[in-house]
């Protein structure tokens, strides 16, 4: 048992922290900050040209081919920066249906298309009536020939308004178990017949929307995998999903924009750094955050030996989760009444505040991630059923 | 990165948990906790026949020469049997005192006798007063001729029935709350001056209030430094909070165990009770807490190796999260057993209350919380 850091490892470190220092410059800073999420394909597009847009892609379809380790190694570089990372919808979710289920034309079409971001990916799983209980999905598509004919909505859909692309659970069959009867298809988002109504989150912003399907035609060679076993091909998705999902490299970046902002807000004149029940409050989350990150540890650790992940890894997400947003509920205590700032541009120095509106946007947004993904009471009937054995 | 255990160390695990199995049911452990001394001469004997009072002392004072992650191989194995014999006390505080401030003739003539199963040792530092402030000490040792004269009270003494030889904490100068001036003696258990008193605690331990009364100890008692001892002590405690971290995880996976297996059978309502998400869900919380213990229990031992000193301020979050995660694991244990999970017959309600003493020993939640607040958020 040992962490201690191989001397190619720390070569590796130092490479790492020289390009985000270098390339991660002010102009990328501002450019990020003016364009939102959207300035990402900027972004992804250096990381592209240096080989490391996709740590988690084989060697074989342009991934880093990085280990364990150095895969510990650029997150936590990366979030100790606050560099944002890359938009998962393409490079992370579909990008590995692709390749783990894909035809070789779709590999070859799709993954450099990817890895350059040329296309812009979102995910249509959830539906109006249809949401921890994915498998009871009614989006409809019917054979036609060398198509298929796809109706009904999606919704919670993140980026739908800026996508080319969607990827789309779809009920082909309806006789046998919910589970079957379910494709995987890739539909293009200019077609005809869909149309995205935004809805704006309870952080005032609009990321999310519906997407209406009517009488969208789709060709039959968008499917991944086969026709009836979209079901298959989700779950391989949604474990992928969970083992990265603890974020604790973000975390810990909260943490330190915590004590950072507690050292300098004041109550009554003494430092909240200083608060003896601010002390305990951020000494009850860090201890837990310096657990979860040994978990993800473990679980990156059997991984790289060739293992399968074991027990400890089906937590990830539920504590992960479970710590960002008690980040996140702090940092909002942290900014007293500045926390019910509106989306604003106004200056700090006007303002009287440096914080409080990102704090609250980050709470506000953050609600959702113990709600997708599979909710955080869906992981814990997983767990109850495939780790502890009970039915 | 690893987190593997050397095959060296799934031998001991194994020797361990083989001798749990074979020699150590609940039965024969009852009987040994209802007996006259509280634990069984023989398995300690056993225990010295198989090496593992040996595991923690240097080769050179004759033994295994390990790591804190062997010791805490052993520690989380005995945890899961609770094994009652005095490893913690006698090894753990004792042995480890020797072995760190001991000269070469203290640690010659007491070591060897330790690992052979002669010796049963004790730690007397803890006085009515001084809850977990090491610092806090009024039992002082004077100079007088060669030696000293030892006089005070230590009470909740570990292993203070069956200990033949003390390491006690005295105060050699300075006042009650200095830092410096706490000297360490060895001193005989039945030395003339020396009384107890003996009472059992409710997770089996036989301990006592010791009191010394003008007990004149030679030149050769002082064990280590005079005015320097609390160096040392945390030295050694440092590694006791690993030992007793590495058992609570030991008891924690043992509790959840044996929990979810009566989930699985137990039947009400006709069905088995483990089928209720209400239930399922709080398991999975359960079995988390157990995890992420684990995992920091992982980190502390990690740093450890690297350096003992810059594990500290894991080890201070450690001792927290194992408070808070075994509370919620022996809660949940006793909660879902029902009415037999609040039998002194059954053995979940034993497993909690050793956590209880663990969670009680040097330094609670609370206080080792102040301890990491003071190390991480200092001005």
């Amino acid at each position: 048992m040992d962490i201690a850091l191989a001397a190619e490892d720390l070569a590796f470190r130092d490479e790492v922290c020289n390009f985000l220092d270098t390339e991660f410059d002010a102009e990328m800073q501002a450019h990020l900050k003016s364009k939102g999420t959207t300035g990402m394909v900027a972004w992804q597009r250096k990381l592209h040209a240096k080989g490391w847009v996709a740590p988690n892609w084989p060697e074989e379809h342009g991934g880093t081919g990085w280990t364990a380790t150095q895969k510990y190694i650029w997150e936590s570089e990366r979030s100790l920066r606050g560099i944002p990372d890359v938009v998962p919808f393409g490079l992370v979710m579909v990008a590995n249906v692709i390749m783990g289920f894909g035809s070789d034309e779709q590999k070859e079409y799709f993954l450099p298309r990817i890895l350059n971001s040329d296309d812009w990916w979102c995910q249509g799983y959830s539906e109006p009536g249809s949401g921890s209980d994915l498998a009871s999905l009614k989006t409809k598509a019917e054979r036609d020939g060398d198509d298929f004919i796809i109706n009904g909505a999606k919704i919670w859909t993140t980026y739908a308004q800026h996508a080319d692309w969607i990827f789309c659970l779809v009920r082909t069959d309806n006789s046998g178990k919910k589970q079957e009867g379910i494709t995987f298809i890739l539909v293009d988002m200019k077609s005809e017949g869909i149309k995205v109504n935004p809805i704006i989150g309870i952080d005032n912003e609009h990321n999310l929307n519906e997407v209406e399907f009517n009488n969208v035609r789709v060709p039959a060679k968008n499917v991944v995998g086969e026709v009836g076993k979209g079901w298959t091909v989700a779950k391989a998705l949604l474990a992928h999903e969970r083992t990265g999902i603890a974020g604790v490299a973000d975390i810990k970046r909260t943490m330190r924009l915590i004590k950072d902002a507690a050292a300098k807000e004041t109550n009554g004149g003494q430092r909240m750094l200083d608060d003896a029940g601010f002390q305990q409050r951020m000494a009850d989350i860090e201890v837990e955050l310096m657990a979860l990150e040994f978990t993800e540890l473990r679980t990156l650790a059997t991984m790289a030996a060739g293992g399968f992940p074991g027990p400890e890894s089906s937590l990830l997400k539920i504590k992960g989760t479970e710590l960002q947003q008690a980040t996140q509920e702090l940092r909002m205590e942290l900014a007293a009444y500045y926390q019910g700032v509106l989306p604003t541009n106004m200056d700090p120095s006007v303002l009287g505040h440096e914080f409080g509106s990102d704090a609250r946007r980050a709470f506000m947004y953050g609600r959702a991630a113990t709600i997708y993904g599979g909710s955080n009471e869906v992981q814990k009937n997983i767990i109850s059923k495939y780790v502890l054995g009970l039915e | 990165m690893n987190f593997d255990y050397t095959e060296e160390q799934q031998m001991v695990r194994d020797s361990i948990a083989r001798f749990v199995q074979d020699d150590y049911d609940w039965d024969t452990r009852r009987a040994i906790v209802d007996g006259a001394e509280g634990m069984s001469r023989d398995n300690w004997q056993t225990f010295a026949e198989l090496g593992w009072l040996s595991i923690p002392f240097a080769e050179a004072d004759g033994g295994f020469g390990g790591s804190v992650i062997d010791l805490s191989v052993v520690m989380e194995e005995l945890g899961k049997g609770l094994v009652v014999e005095p490893f913690f006390p006698t090894v753990v505080l004792f042995g480890g005192l020797v072995s760190r401030a001991g000269d070469e003739a203290q640690r010659t003539s007491i070591l060897e006798s330790v690992i052979g199963g002669e010796t049963l040792g004790a730690f007397a530092y803890v006085e009515r007063q001084s809850r977990y402030a090491l610092n806090d000490c009024q039992t002082s040792a004077t100079s007088s001729g060669d030696g000293y004269t030892l006089n005070g009270e230590k009470v909740v003494v570990f292993n203070g029935e069956n200990a033949d030889k003390l390491v006690v904490l005295a105060r050699t100068s300075g006042e009650q709350f200095d830092e410096h001036g706490l000297s360490l003696f060895l001193v005989d258990a039945n030395a003339q001056g020396v009384s107890k008193v003996l009472y059992p605690m409710m997770d089996a331990q036989r301990v006592a209030n010791i009191t010394f009364d003008n007990v004149q100890l030679g030149a050769d008692a002082l064990l280590g430094d005079a005015g320097s001892a609390l160096e040392v002590v945390n030295e050694v405690i440092r590694d006791a909070l690993l030992a007793l971290a590495s058992e609570a995880v030991g008891i924690m996976g043992t509790l959840n165990a044996k929990t979810l297996e009566y989930t699985k059978t137990r039947e009400q309502f006709g069905v088995a009770i483990g089928s209720f998400q209400a239930l399922q869900h709080r398991m999975v919380d359960t079995m988390m807490a157990f995890e992420q213990s684990k995992s920091l229990l992982f980190k502390a031992l990690c740093e450890y190796e690297i350096d003992p000193a810059s594990a500290d301020t894991t080890i201070h979050a450690l001792k927290v999260l194992i408070d808070r995660n075994s509370k919620l694991v022996y809660g949940e244990a006793i909660q879902m057993h029902g009415g037999m999970g609040i039998t002194d017959e059954l053995d979940i309600g034993h497993y909690a209350k050793r956590l209880m003493m663990i969670n009680a020993t040097l330094g609670d939640g609370s206080f080792h919380r102040s301890k990491f607040i003071e190390q991480t958020y200092a001005a």
